[in-house]
């Protein structure tokens, strides 16, 4: 009895106790080893990487529920690299593909596709990395810097993305999902909430990407009908720099100088946020502009809701064709909120101005809108989203 | 006789049965490592070391395989380096493999498949590697063996390898084999491992008559060597099928995409014709969509097939050139379809 007592005991705790560490240095044949560390763990167990660079000529994959791969720090003299410069192989870094997995502590740098990718990997915990381009915005980085996509209960915390030619952060075909207290720089966008549901994007700096913060819905991937976004407490900063997005991706039709930009979507949340010197607009809400042919398919913002935002400059060079006669029609800027005018309950509490396309259809052309203040305000009432809770596991594993 | 005299002479008679034991080959396959299971010894169960462990073939140079190891081809491949491909079907005594409709062959627990890639013919032939799928109580295991030089013994490569092979035709690539997880990564379907290949439309009736199926395509798949001239959209499709759709479907890899390249797939959009790209970043190289009908140099899906850069190239694993002959293809196909208005 107490045998089987003590079995219950050890199958319940978060950390078995035969869990292992497993530390791993930089240098030669780093690769092989580390993969090969990747590939033996067992569930609880941890990587470590050793502070140092290392050199590696191929992607990275764990498969294995339940494992830590822990750096010594993210930035500074002590960081763990993984540095992907001479990369030969692969679509990304570091891919997950398992699940209750936490990365924590350490830098990729320069990966030949995306930085780290966990796909299907639920309960994922990034924290406190650091994934960049080292050369800045080029249009030859890697798409994705962290992108955790059709997985549930996804956290990405206290993060530094820099140089992603798509998105720093994006999370994508997912539900329930933190990103908070991250830092995201020169990226073509900063944050990106894809075809997702239930997310909490707050206390993020986004500064000097061509767009901020980017909440998306695209027709004809197996998860459609992404809301209920929670946008607060953002700092939206300086987001100006030229888009350089490859053709052809959906960001690539970001304005630069773009804020928060809500395409498509339901039940989205802009609250609290500090928005400053964003020179397209500072909130953007457009509908779907391509042609599609997936009838689960809803291509307007529905039920946006805008309040307590600060804003400073900005709207005075919005980035798209007819953008300065615009702003000059508008006297000299747009005001803060933009609207293409195919909204559906748009509900505004923060600022008195509210440019809208006057579009009428979805799919209508640029060439035939007709620019106005938006008189119409739904008043929406104002229904607090609930609040993203990951499981208790998630957070114990951070304690 | 003296006791110590005789312990020597019981020591090496036990000695010699030892050595004779070991140097014998067994009778046939040994099922326990096909299953995992702990044999005389029980070390390494779960990973055998060696593939000659197996004993799916009667020799250390894996020509001969053991009677129930089956010899098979398929009508269409996978392009990797231009490498041959050995490949056998392994199913144990007293069990059947089945056929599923068109697509994949059921096999039961006990199975196992393996594909040996090889340069060179006749007395030239190297073997590069031996990749194993084992189809045990709990699922589908994948694992990659690597040959070693004299091309007598292949080991486990858990973590893969990358080298430099000297192609027949002089060309020097850089070789990957794949590591434990990469064979997943193609091999994967609602997370778990999968056969791939052995599709019964990609079969030739000999050797599916050899496994004991008597069920027969309906449609088999043209062979490649026929393309010149042969059926273009069951080539083109055969081809994305064998190529892509191990990733490209709902429940693997690239499911997130929403490119769908089934061979059973008919949704236009799924297969790619007016799709614009998810998150193909500068994988899209410009372009608007990965089918533009009529224009395969505006095709998203050619451009990726025509690159070797990671990030870039498709498939993402097991090249390292690309495939003309499939490019030459699948151009052609997309030229032949009717632009759209």
């Amino acid at each position: 009895m107490t045998r089987i007592a003590l079995a219950a005991i050890l199958l319940a705790s978060a950390a078995p106790l035969w869990a292992e560490d497993h530390t791993i240095a930089a240098g030669e044949g780093a690769q092989e080893r580390l993969q090969e560390a990747l590939i033996l763990a067992e569930p609880g167990d941890t990587i470590i990487l050793e502070a140092g660079r290392f050199a590696l000529t191929d992607g990275l994959s764990l498969d294995v529920d339940g494992v830590t791969i822990r750096g010594a720090g993210m930035e500074g003299e002590s960081a763990s690299i993984l540095d992907f410069t001479g990369q030969q192989g692969s679509g990304e870094g570091l891919l997950v593909t398992s699940d209750d997995v936490t990365l924590r502590d350490f830098a990729v740098e320069n990966a030949r596709g995306d930085g780290i990718k966990s796909k299907g990997a639920d309960n994922i915990i990034y924290h406190a990395l650091r994934v960049e381009w080292t050369a800045g915005p080029k249009a030859t980085n890697g798409a994705y810097g962290i992108y955790p996509v059709e997985s549930s209960n996804v956290l990405v915390q206290e993060s530094y993305v820099r140089g992603a030619s798509d998105a720093g952060i994006y999370v994508g075909q997912s539900e329930n999902i933190i990103v908070r207290r991250n830092r995201v720089v020169e990226n073509v966008a900063g944050i990106e909430i894809e075809n997702s549901n239930h997310a909490e994007v707050t206390e993020n700096l986004t500064t000097r990407n061509t767009g901020g913060i980017l909440v998306f819905d695209l027709p004809g991937l197996p998860r459609v009908g992404g809301g209920d976004v929670l946008v607060a407490r953002n700092a939206v900063i300086d987001n100006n720099t030229d888009n350089f997005a490859p053709e052809g991706n959906i960001v690539a039709s970001v304005p630069a100088g773009t804020g928060i930009m809500i395409m498509a979507n339901k039940g989205v949340q802009v609250l609290e946020n500090a928005l400053v010197n964003n020179d397209t607009s500072h909130v953007m809400l457009i509908a779907y502009t391509q042609t599609y042919t997936d009838e689960r398919y809803q291509p307007r913002p529905v039920d946006v809701f805008v309040a307590d935002n600060v804003y400073g400059s900005g709207g005075m060079k919005p980035d798209f064709a007819g953008g300065e006669m615009l702003a000059a029609a508008f006297g000299g800027a747009l005001p803060p909120v933009l609207t293409d005018g195919l909204h559906e309950t748009l509900t505004i509490e923060d600022t008195s101005a509210v440019a809208t396309l006057g579009l009428t259809r979805v799919g209508q052309p640029l060439t035939e809108a007709s620019p106005a203040m938006l008189e119409e305000r739904d008043a929406g009432a104002f229904a607090e989203l609930a609040p993203v809770i990951l499981p208790e596991s998630m957070e114990a594993r951070l304690r | 006789m003296k006791p110590a005299l005789a312990f020597l002479l019981a020591a090496g008679a036990a000695l010699a049965v030892a050595v004779t034991a070991s140097a014998l080959p067994p009778e046939g396959v040994r099922d326990a490592a096909v299953l995992g299971e702990a044999g005389p010894g029980g070390a390494s169960a779960k990973y055998p070391e060696r593939l000659s462990d197996y004993g799916f073939f009667e020799d250390a140079r894996a020509r001969r395989p053991r009677p129930g190891v089956i010899r098979y081809d398929l009508n269409i491949a996978l392009w990797s380096d231009g490498a041959d491909k050995l490949r056998y079907i392994y199913v144990p005594e007293g069990k059947q493999a089945h056929a599923r409709g068109e697509g994949l062959l059921d096999l039961p627990v006990g199975s196992a498949i393996l594909k040996t890639f090889a340069f060179g013919q006749g007395e030239e032939q190297r073997f590069i590697e031996t990749r194993v799928l084992l189809h045990r109580a709990d699922g589908w295991l994948a694992l990659p063996y690597r040959w070693n030089k004299e091309g007598t013994e292949a080991t486990l490569a858990l973590v893969g390898a990358r080298m430099e092979i000297a192609r027949p035709d002089g060309t020097r690539i850089n070789y990957r084999v794949p590591n434990k997880n990469q064979c997943k990564q193609c091999h994967v379907k609602d997370g778990e491992v999968t056969p791939i290949g052995p599709k019964l439309r990609n079969m030739a009736d000999a050797d599916l008559a050899r496994l004991g199926i008597a069920a027969r395509s309906a449609s088999p798949l043209p062979l490649w060597e026929s393309r010149e001239g042969g059926d273009l959209q069951a080539l083109a499709r055969g081809y994305l099928d064998v190529n892509c759709a191990h990733c490209h479907q709902p429940g693997s890899m690239a499911s997130n995409s929403g490119l769908d390249l089934r061979f059973e797939q008919d949704d236009p959009h799924a297969i790619g014709i007016g799709k614009p790209p998810v998150a193909a970043g500068r994988g899209a190289g410009g372009h608007a969509v990965s089918i533009a009908p009529g224009d395969p140099d505006a095709s998203i899906l050619v451009y990726r097939m025509s690159s070797t850069e990671p990030g870039i190239a498709m498939p993402e694993l097991g090249r390292s050139t690309n495939d003309a002959d499939g490019i030459a293809l699948i151009r052609r196909w997309i030229a032949d379809m009717e632009p759209a208005s």
